[in-house]
Formats: C-alpha cells, structure tokens, sequence
C-alpha cells in the first residue's frame, strides 16, 4: 500500500515535470531590459543635470552614484523596489540601485539582531563579496598594468 | 543629440541587465553571483580597454550597471599608478568609487534604522 503510494507520486512527479512551464525566458529578458534600460536613463538624466552645473563627465559620476543609492536605499525602505524586482529580476539587480538594494534589504531584515552583529554586519552579505573581488580584480590589474610601464 | 545619448543609454544598459537575466535563468547562479561576476568582468574589460569604449557610446547605460563599478575601479587605479607610482595601485580604486560606496553605506544605514521590513 505504501509502496504503491509511493509509486504514484513517483509517476506524478514525472508527469508533472513534463509539463512544467521552462521558465519565461523572453518574458524575464523582456521586462529585465526595460527596467534595466529605464534607470540608466534616470541615471542619464541625474547625469546630466549635474554636468549642466558645470561638471565634467568624469566629475559628474560620483555624485550620480549618490543620488541613484539614496533613490534605491529609499524605494527600498518603503518596501516599493522588492516590489518592483519581483518582475524586474536582473533588471532591477545590475544596475547600481540594485547593489545599494542588496546593502539596504538585509540590514533592515536583521535590524533586530542589534546595530553591530544585525545592521552592521548583515549590510555586506552581499555587497562585501562585490567589494572583496572588485577590489582584488583592481590590485591585479593595477600590478599588471605598474609592471608594464 | 540628447535624445541619442538617452536612448543608446537604454539600449545597452537593458542589454547588460538581459544578461543577468539570462544567466539568471538558464545557469543556477545567484544573484549574488552574477553581482560579483559583472564587477569583475567590469574591471577585466576596463583593464584591456575594453569598457571605455561602450561608455563613451552609452554613458550611464554603461556605468549606472555593475561592470561600470568595476570599471571605476580599475581607471581610478590606473590614475594614481600614472600620478604616483606603485603606491596608487591600493589608492586608485576606492578614490574612484569613494561617492557610491560611502553613499550605500550611510544611506542604507540610516533606511535600516527609520525602516522596518514588511510583513
């Protein structure tokens, strides 16, 4: 009785998985694009205003930078950029509001472990990896390019 | 000319997060993978002249992404190398990112301390 039982969910299960929709991949590319695409557009746009101020190109990043995180630390305070990333996928999670995003969600996350061991230290789950290899990747390739001038 | 600038902005920096989504969906990596992948790709295209390029064409279409974190890093190193010598190598790279690091720290300390997550 079991065994038979155990048989027929066997047999589901294999039934089930042949029909089982492949994930949307156009439909996930689709919307990734489109939200990708729109906040580096707002990023264009914040660009821009700051080189209209008189900035170069170059001097313009950095604060940018500054305003996209603060757009994204808040959407992400208010609970509206997950909403978002729920359909966006990649396309809210490359750009970088999606890196201010993956310091901002675990910190309030485990704001209740306390401010050293939960906001503290949850607030690089993700980020500190980022940092770790970037930097790394930066020194080699600062070591490389030192050695060959 | 604006209008350009805004639209190729678009293009490829939707065409850099369809990456993402794609190795998303098709390879098991995490995002954080692929976060990490893209700022170390970043940095190795920047390193072999490679991401220049597509920023002057796409502007914040290839710097508000990932890789243009990584690419950050690797010109404000080859900077200081050029300015100063060995010593730039460990300077470089933060000096260049400093405004973006410093804001998601301070930014996001302070959403976590007034926020509360949902549910």
């Amino acid at each position: 009785m079991e065994n038979q039982k155990k048989q027929y969910q066997q047999k589901y299960e294999e039934k089930y998985k042949k029909y089982k929709p492949s994930p949307p991949l156009i439909k996930n590319a689709l919307w990734a694009f489109f939200v990708g695409g729109i906040i580096c557009i707002i990023g264009q746009f914040v660009q821009n205003i700051f080189i209209e101020q008189g900035m170069t190109i170059k001097e313009a990043g950095g604060p940018t930078a500054v305003v996209m995180v603060f757009i994204s630390a808040f959407l992400t305070g208010i609970g509206v950029y997950d909403e978002i990333g729920q359909r966006a996928g990649a396309g809210s999670i490359v750009p970088i509001t999606g890196f201010a995003n993956s310091i901002v969600a675990p910190a309030m996350e485990f704001k209740r472990e306390g401010y050293v061991f939960g906001i503290g230290a949850k607030m690089f789950v993700i980020a500190g990896p980022v940092l770790v290899y970037g930097m790394v990747t930066a020194f080699i390739i600062g070591l490389i390019y030192w050695l060959r001038i | 000319m604006e209008v350009q600038g805004y639209i190729f902005a678009f293009l490829i920096g939707g065409a850099i997060c369809v990456v993402g989504q794609l190795l998303m969906d098709l390879t098991p990596l995490t995002p954080a993978h692929i976060l990490v992948l893209f700022v170390v790709g970043g940095a190795i295209l920047s390193g072999l002249g490679l991401y220049q390029p597509l920023v002057n064409i796409a502007g914040a279409g290839a710097t508000i992404p990932l890789p243009g974190f990584g690419h950050s890093l690797v010109t404000g190193t080859i900077e200081d190398i050029n300015k100063m010598g060995f010593v730039g190598i460990f300077s470089g790279a933060l000096r260049a990112t400093a405004s973006g690091v410093m804001a998601a720290v301070v930014f996001g300390f302070l959403a976590a301390v007034i926020f509360n997550p949902k549910g």
